[in-house]
Formats: C-alpha cells, structure tokens, sequence
C-alpha cells in the first residue's frame, strides 16, 4: 500500500512533482519535529512568565 | 512547451529528504555540550543564582545560539567540508540539507536564541551572546579562517565565552572569575586545535586553509604548542590562587598542568614523522581532558558550595 496522502497525490499530479517515499517521510519528520519544537518553546515562555512574575501574576485589575 | 517538460525531472529543483537528526547534525551538538557545560560553570561563579528555570531556559538559549553558529559555520564552509574526509558526510555536502536551508535554519536559530535570552534572563547576556555568534561566524568562519595561520588564536575568543554569557544571564555583569575562565579557554583552544592540525596536515593543505603546521611547519607548530602549555599551565591554576576554587582544584590545576606540559615537550622533541603523530595524538587527547577535568572540579566545588556542603 503507497504510504503517499491521496491529497499529496492529487497535489502533485496537479503540479506536475510527485515525492517519493523519502522524501514524504522526511516533510512528516520535519513537521513533528517543528510542532514538538514550538510547543516546547510555548510551555518555556508561559512557565519562565509565571516564575519571573511570581506573586505579582495574580495582580491585575479586574 | 508542455506541462509535462517544464516539470521534466532534469528542470525541477530537489526536493528535501532530511530527517530532523540531519538538522540536529547541523548544531554540532558535541561542540553545543561544550558550550553548555562551559556556560553553567559561568552561571554557577554568580553569588546568587536565579530560578532553576531561569537558569534552564537562559542554558537552552545558549545552547541554541552555539547550534546556530555551528549550522553557519556549516553553511559557509560546504565546499571545504566536501573535500575533507572528518567532514564530506556532514548534512550539506552529503546533500540531505541544501546550503540555502542551513543559512536559513541558522539565521533563524541566531535570532531566536538571542531574543529568548534577552527575555529570559537580561540584555547583556543577549548581547554577548549575539557578539559570540557574529564573531565566530564572521570573524572567524568568513575571515581569518581561510586568512591566516592565526585563525584560531583570535578566532578561538567565540569559544572561550560562554562562561562570560553564563555569569552575565545569571547577573547581568562581567566578573574577574568569569574572565579567568575565558582566558583558560582562550589559551587552551590554539595547542589543542593544532595538535589536531598536525593530525590533519594533509586535508588542511588539500583545501586550502591556513593552519599553522600547513604555513610556518612542524617544527614552529611544535614550539608554539609548548609555549602556550607554558602559559596555559598557570593560568589553570589562577581560580586557586585568586580564591575561587579550593586547594583541591589547585592540586588538580597544577598536576593536569604538568601533564600537559610534559605532553607538549614529548611532541616538541619527537623526532620522525610517526612519533610526532603519536605525540600529537595524545596531546589531542590529553588537551581534551585537561578542560573536562578542570571545568568539572569547578563545577562540582561551586555546587557543593552553593548548597553548603564544602
């Protein structure tokens, strides 16, 4: 069974570039790891806020 | 001229295959643990020290910024990495990363790294670490390496600061500690750099790059090697003396000290061509654990002094 998404297919012969396995598999690699990535990066900003805010992050007017 | 050739193979651009290990490859993650190890000894000399994540965060964005120069020393250096043997099955000129995607993947991290330390920790710190990726980048990569034989006398300065970013993210100041272990660094980088030239005299001379041994020959690299262990020797030994490290560290500073400086005079001395790529093999070596070594004790003696158990 082809591992290719049917609307990369469909993209592709559109355009006239079809990927191949690799290469597929590499875009899937690199987008995990670029979410993975940037959801790392949101969790360390939010934590490093609140610890260098401290007591003063619940201060806000209502 | 129809779809099908103007998307004929031949004209259509090659599309990526890298793997997000090919990426991490471009980070130079031993030279990136150096880096990182190097910064937390500066961190740990501040007399107070910052939130646990503070100091995680302000590390990740050092290391980060040590990655990127890596991937534009990578970028800049393709057409030489393709003809070295220690370096044709780097990402680039494997062809699995395109030069272009590297100076992108670099800028980028560049600036990221900066600005997270800037925002993590202070604006000094951001600063130098901006100035240690310019300099070994541009400075060093794009000018004194294919320049002179002094390429990594003055090149090395880019890394000999991280302990400086590391007290400075920590503080927001320079210390004569945080110094002291720049100079260490400083005055290690060339012996240790040109024991491996001696090793690599051929794929230097074959691309073209400068060093010393490739220049000035054996004989002078073999002088300068034992002249700079005369001075780095001491210089070891200055967190002792200044009192920033225990007796205990001396002892380790001054023997490591003398090892190395026996080292360096087995190279200077050797005669044919073997036993000088013998010497400068353990040299290479020993150098290497010379470093480890005493930014180790360093580390441990302030950590055990900061949670008051030394």
């Amino acid at each position: 069974m082809s591992d290719k998404d049917p609307k990369d297919e469909a993209l592709s012969s559109q355009h006239g570039i079809v990927l191949t396995p690799e290469q597929l598999r590499g875009r899937r690699a690199r987008n995990i790891a670029i979410g993975l990535g940037v959801t790392f990066l949101a969790v360390l900003f939010y934590a490093v806020t609140i610890v260098r805010l401290g007591g003063a992050v619940a201060n806000r007017s209502i | 001229m129809s779809d099908a050739s103007y998307f004929d193979e031949s004209t259509t651009p090659k599309l990526p295959v890298a793997a997000p290990l090919d990426f991490i490859a471009l980070l130079k993650p031993r030279v990136m643990s150096l880096v990182v190890f190097t910064a937390f000894a500066g961190f740990l000399f501040a007399p107070t020290l910052p939130h646990p994540l503070i100091i995680f965060a302000a590390l990740f964005a050092i290391a980060v910024g040590a990655g990127a120069s890596g991937a534009l020393n990578m970028w800049y250096d393709s057409d030489i990495d393709a003809i070295m043997r220690r370096t044709r099955m780097r990402p680039i000129p494997a062809g699995r990363i395109s030069a272009d995607t590297a100076l992108a993947f670099g800028v980028i991290l560049s600036v990221l790294s900066v600005f997270t330390l800037g925002f993590v920790s202070n604006w000094l710190a951001a600063t130098l670490l901006a100035f240690t990726i310019f300099f070994y980048v541009v400075i060093y990569t794009m000018w004194l390496k294919r320049l002179t034989p002094l390429n990594i006398v003055i090149g090395g300065a880019a890394g000999a600061l991280p302990p400086i970013v590391g007290y400075a993210a920590a503080t927001g100041d320079v210390s004569v500690a945080s110094l002291v272990l720049f100079a260490i660094i400083f005055i290690w980088t060339p012996p240790h750099f040109w024991s491996l030239a001696i090793l690599k005299i051929d794929e230097y001379g074959s691309v073209g790059v400068p060093m010393l041994p490739n220049v000035s020959g054996l004989r002078r690299t073999r002088l300068e090697i034992l002249v700079y262990c005369l001075v780095l020797a001491p210089i070891g030994a200055v967190p002792w003396c200044l009192g920033f490290a225990s007796w205990l560290y001396g002892v380790t500073a001054v023997s490591l000290g003398l090892g190395l400086l026996i080292l360096a005079a087995q190279l200077f001395v050797a005669q044919d061509e073997a036993t000088i790529r013998q010497a400068a093999r353990r040299m290479f070596a020993f150098s290497i654990l010379y470093l480890f070594a005493l930014f180790l004790m360093l580390t441990i003696e302030r950590a055990l002094n900061l949670i008051g158990l030394f």
